[in-house]
């Protein structure tokens, strides 16, 4: 025990921190990101022109219908031979990462906000109307604040699942946290003791998450949007 | 026809809804400070009339002139021109559920009139406290009453300064011991020369309000009058009828 102890100290830990960071680095954009994408795309569905709704909605159709894998590989492995009026778009492993993530969350993130928006009534909408509030500016004060607040609880669920698959930044050669644990894990063959403890890092993360979006919740809480006290 | 005093005036409004004709040539005009009452039984285009009124609904066909100038429904411009002097209370209230008392009368003062936030603040403050309803600037639509609800939306409409007011059954979802707290306000309005609209069931109060009964059925105007003609003893108007069987449910005699 005291020799698996040491090795965890010793190899494993200060590896998965660098990693850890790494983590960080693409979680944290990429999920706002993600979140100023599903608000925008979720807000054009909603109260978009023909168009604009139908181009979110394949945006949708195609980030929720293809899998996160082959998503990523397109962005690191096939945009640098797409060549788009003789420009090749090259990303770097953690560019196309954050990119891949916060495209794909924002799809779903749209489909919280678009539920929101929907549980807003038309009646005030109408108010804001008649009292001569322009559209734009009824969306952005009146109609938003309220759809945000009823879409936290999912939008929140959706970031604790962006933390989870952070860790197929791993498949793009991006060393963060479950790059380098399956690389010591490797090096070591002290597989049981290096993913248990790589699991871990992701539950505090987690769970560090959690606590922040409750913080949020609560901070934007009022009378009429209460998140429920379980 | 003193045409100088004329503030609002409708004419010939169509509209269609649903494949179904609701308004059918409806015409009526207001003079200032003088309060219309719209009756009739639900489906008769009571609301509709209301809301073709400020193009909430565009009118198919007819004219909406305000001050003797034809709105036209396609200018953005005429519309927000309109819209900033026609007030409008729902039946639902329809506040803004995320903002206080204060911030629901406040918010167009801010984003329509351009009012800087120190100046608004007092200005919606005013209009609570006319209200009767200062002590609650702090609360959010889910604290109030319906009753104290309803009178934060007059607040929110009165602090546009509007020449008319368009209320659509404005006690209509409300408790039967709300409903005072709300006539009352809407009284102090008809006694200050609120020029008003308004479609209602409560027969009784408007009757010693309004100058004018116009009764609307399947969205034509079919009787008018002043209330004291319609509701006459031993009058055959179809008003008569409908506020006899208003009553008859209710258990109290109108007018």
């Amino acid at each position: 025990m005291n020799e698996a102890l040491a090795f965890a100290f010793e190899r494993v830990i200060p590896g998965l921190n660098a990693g850890l960071w790494a983590s960080v680095g693409i979680i944290v954009p990429a999920a706002l990101l993600g979140v100023a994408i599903g608000i925008l795309a979720g807000t054009l569905r909603v109260y978009g022109g023909v168009w604009p709704r139908r181009i979110t909605n394949w945006y949708v159709s195609l980030f929720r219908g293809t899998p996160l894998v082959v998503q990523l590989y397109f962005w690191y492995f096939a945009l640098p031979y797409v060549s788009v009026a003789g420009v090749n778009l090259i990303l770097s492993p953690v560019q196309a990462a954050i990119i891949g993530f916060a495209l794909c969350s924002g799809a779903y993130q749209s489909e919280y906000i678009r539920g929101g928006l929907l549980s807003i009534k038309r009646g005030q909408l109408l108010a804001a109307q008649a009292l001569g509030i322009t559209p734009l500016h009824c969306i952005l004060s009146i109609v938003l604040p309220q759809a945000f607040r009823r879409a936290l609880p999912g939008c929140g669920n959706e970031i604790i699942y962006l933390i989870k698959y952070s860790s197929l930044a791993s498949i793009i050669t991006v060393n963060e946290l479950t790059g380098v644990g399956r690389g010591i894990a490797k090096a070591t063959f002290q597989n049981t003791e290096v993913y248990a403890i790589v699991g871990l890092y992701y539950l505090a993360l987690v769970t560090l998450a959690g606590w922040i979006l409750r913080l949020v919740e609560n901070r934007l809480s009022i009378p009429g949007f209460e998140v429920k006290k379980s | 026809m003193q045409n100088e005093s004329v503030v609002l005036r409708v004419e010939g409004v169509v509209k269609h809804l649903g494949g179904q004709r609701i308004l059918d040539g409806v015409s009526l005009t207001v003079k200032k400070g003088r309060l219309k009452v719209l009756i009739g039984p639900s489906g008769a285009g009571k609301s509709t009339l209301l809301q073709c009124i400020n193009f909430l609904l565009p009118p198919d066909e007819g004219k909406v002139f305000l001050d003797g100038r034809e709105i036209n429904g396609k200018s953005k411009k005429d519309l927000l021109w309109l819209r900033q002097r026609v007030g409008m209370i729902f039946q639902d209230f329809n506040l803004f559920d995320h903002l206080t008392a204060m911030e629901n009368v406040r918010v167009a003062l801010v984003k329509v009139k351009k009012m800087d936030k120190r100046a608004a603040t007092h200005r919606a403050m005013e209009e609570l406290a006319r209200v009767g309803l200062a002590d609650k600037a702090g609360l959010y639509p889910a604290q109030l009453s319906g009753g104290q609800k309803q009178r934060v939306s007059v607040a929110r409409a009165l602090a546009m300064d509007p020449e008319v007011m368009l209320l659509d059954e404005p006690t209509s979802a409300l408790d039967p011991e709300l409903i005072g707290e709300v006539l009352a306000v809407i009284r102090d309005l008809a006694d200050a020369g609120m020029t008003m609209i308004m479609a209602t069931h409560q027969i009784g109060f408007s009757s010693s309000l309004a100058d004018e009964f116009l009764f609307m059925e399947k969205g034509r105007i079919i009787e008018r009058g002043a209330p004291a003609d319609l509701l006459a003893r031993g009058s055959s108007s179809r008003t008569m009828a409908f506020c006899a069987k208003l009553s008859e449910l209710s258990g109290e005699l109108g007018g």
